[in-house]
């Protein structure tokens, strides 16, 4: 069995606070971090590894800059056996339209993969679109928000989803593309074989030309979608705080705050 | 889909069915279809799939849309994502429109990117807010990004339909009029885009489930301050009395006091209530970043520097024990008067 994991570099978000002046929310510094929704996918990946009796391959693919190798680093040191940096001046500015053809060109090269795991959502974008988008251009079923994976056989595996309303069981064939919340486990800390590993790793970098891809399709004019502005909204509110010196009275005016805005 | 002579037409919104009717969400989405319609001065159609829908969908017209393109099949009685973009590019195919917005619900999320892939066009996730741009004609697509850190107005300029999932709550519905007429076509799909490579096996409905998180119009959360999964029935019974739902912070979700459906933040859901309670809340950035576009946001915590009283419109610096029994006690009484 052959499994991929999508990662992706995002910005570190502990490093984020919310500026007094502007009100707006502000970064410290420029550290980066494997995408935390990520970790659970190349823990779920690793275990089925681990797990099934006629053992699998892991491979982690990140696209990014080439500072993207430290996150494939990671996934290595949690237990990967290769990993691949897809990196090329012609990416930047790819929407996630433009991305997902790029990860699946990868996806292609270096398959053909049974089972490829994403995290839900990355920190930064937050869009979730690669997953499916991914999928769709591989023709594979995707599955969503995957909480738990059940069973897996050569050729089908069964998860638990959950949606708005509950938890779903699927049963889909393989090959397929799942999408993992954090419910699904606990990502492991890498121990020193891991680190030890991850460090004298050789990370191959894939450009462009060796994916056999259209390029008119990838980086910013590839993309459908286009920026036009950004703005910082203010978050901080200046609203009433007061001290529960008199918890009655504190209280009182908080439910005179819920009747002026019609909420009770 | 490239834009060329034939042209696209029409706006169109993906409602969703669920087992007690069609989705409060999707008349949301009416609403910001409408809007949108108008200013294009074109049609707005409502577009459904699933197994039983006759009888169901007037309600899509009351609630604003002009006509309903309906697909009605028991292999759509799920929403197996394979199934569900098949269908929907089939139809998109067939009517061409300029525009098409799905909810940012676990549905919209998953069956719009495929589709998107499938049709190369662009999606844009998560919008708060829509609008149409005089000149061109193109759909403006305003979403948070990085946590709410950055707003990012977006356009599709080349291709069609312009597609975007928008953040449930971000639109009142409009009221519905019974007197409004529109037609419901129901549509055949060829049997060879019904076909799945996946099967619902079992489905388990939430327990204590009125409202999904991200549809509630209130939230009563919880986080370290509570202490234990027990004290966090304190806030169940605050919920009951607001009629909110519960959410929590990740690390009540971690410490195992509460299920992780409930969990608010980057990790968990992204909410936009009319109230967002946060009791013993700190207010980490990962948790603001879920909660920050909520219109009101109480807060009551010990520390008088906790992060969350910068965003919040109404705070109490106090010990949460001491206030929620208070408030309950409170809200009771207001609610015996009301009766």
């Amino acid at each position: 069995m052959k499994i991929a994991v999508l990662v992706k570099q995002v910005p570190a978000t502990d490093k984020v606070k919310i500026d007094e002046k502007t009100g707006t929310m502000v970064r410290s510094g420029f550290d980066a971090e494997l995408n935390p929704l990520d970790m659970y996918a190349v823990e779920e990946a690793v275990r089925i590894k681990e797990n099934f009796s006629n053992g699998a391959t892991v491979v982690a693919i990140s696209m990014g800059p080439p500072s993207a190798k430290d996150v494939l680093k990671d996934a290595i040191s949690m237990g990967c056996d290769e990993a691949y940096l897809v990196s090329d001046r012609v990416f930047a500015g790819s929407d996630t339209l433009a991305t997902s053809y790029v990860l699946s060109a990868a996806l292609r090269k270096f398959g053909p993969f049974d089972i490829i795991f994403a995290g839900e959502r990355a920190t930064d974008g937050e869009t979730g679109q690669i997953g499916p988008q991914v999928a769709a251009r591989l023709g594979i079923p995707a599955i969503t928000y995957v909480s738990s994976v059940k069973e897996i056989s050569q050729h089908r595996i069964t998860v638990e989803r959950l949606v708005e309303m509950g938890k779903e069981t699927i049963q889909a064939e393989l090959p397929a593309l799942l999408t993992v919340v954090k419910e699904i486990n606990e990502p492991r800390v890498p121990d020193l074989a891991g680190k030890i590993r991850a460090s004298v790793s050789n990370i191959p970098v894939i450009g462009a030309e060796s994916l056999n891809i259209d390029v008119k399709k990838v980086g910013l004019n590839g993309s459908p979608t286009r920026v036009i502005k950004v703005f910082y909204p203010k978050l901080s509110r200046n609203g009433k705080i007061i001290a529960a010196k008199n918890v009655h009275f504190a209280v009182k005016e908080l439910i005179n705050f819920l009747k002026e805005k019609s909420i009770i | 889909m490239r834009n060329n002579k034939s042209g696209f037409n029409g706006v169109w919104i993906l409602a969703e069915n669920r087992q007690n009717g069609v989705s409060p969400v999707s008349y949301e989405l009416i609403a910001w279809g409408r809007e949108i319609a108008d200013a294009l001065e074109t049609d707005l159609t409502a577009v459904i799939l699933g197994e039983k829908l006759k009888g169901r969908l007037n309600s899509l017209i009351e609630y604003g849309a002009d006509s309903v393109v309906a697909v009605e099949s028991p292999h759509l009685a799920f929403d197996l994502s394979d199934i569900h973009s098949n269908v929907l590019e089939f139809l998109v195919r067939k009517y061409r429109p300029e525009v098409f917005i799905a909810s940012a619900t676990t549905y919209g999320r998953t069956v719009m990117p495929i589709l998107s892939a499938k049709l190369e066009t662009g999606l844009t996730a998560d919008c708060t807010s829509l609008s149409i741009e005089k000149d061109t004609r193109l759909l403006l697509q305003t979403r948070p990004a990085i946590g709410g850190n950055v707003m990012a107005t977006i356009k599709t300029p080349f291709t069609k339909p312009q597609m975007a999932t928008v953040r449930p709550k971000s639109k009142k519905p409009l009221k519905p009029s019974k007197s409004r007429y529109g037609k419901v076509v129901f549509e055949k799909i060829p049997q060879r885009f019904l076909q799945s490579r996946m099967k619902l096996v079992k489905f388990e409905q939430n327990e204590n489930s009125d409202k999904p998180l991200q549809e509630a119009d209130i939230v009563v959360a919880g986080g370290k301050g509570l202490k234990n999964a027990k004290n966090f029935l304190m806030l169940f019974k605050l919920a009951d009395l607001l009629g909110g739902v519960v959410g929590a912070s990740r690390q009540a979700v971690d410490m195992g006091w509460i299920s992780y459906p409930h969990q608010v933040g980057l990790s968990g859901k992204t909410v936009t209530p009319r109230l967002y309670f946060a009791a013993g809340i700190s207010g980490a950035v990962q948790h603001i970043a879920g909660m920050s576009s909520s219109k009101y946001i109480v807060a009551i915590n010990k520390d008088p520097e906790a992060n969350i009283f910068k965003i919040a419109d109404f705070g109490i610096v106090g010990d949460l024990f001491e206030v929620l029994p208070i408030l309950i006690k409170e809200l009771e009484k207001e609610r015996d008067k009301s009766e």
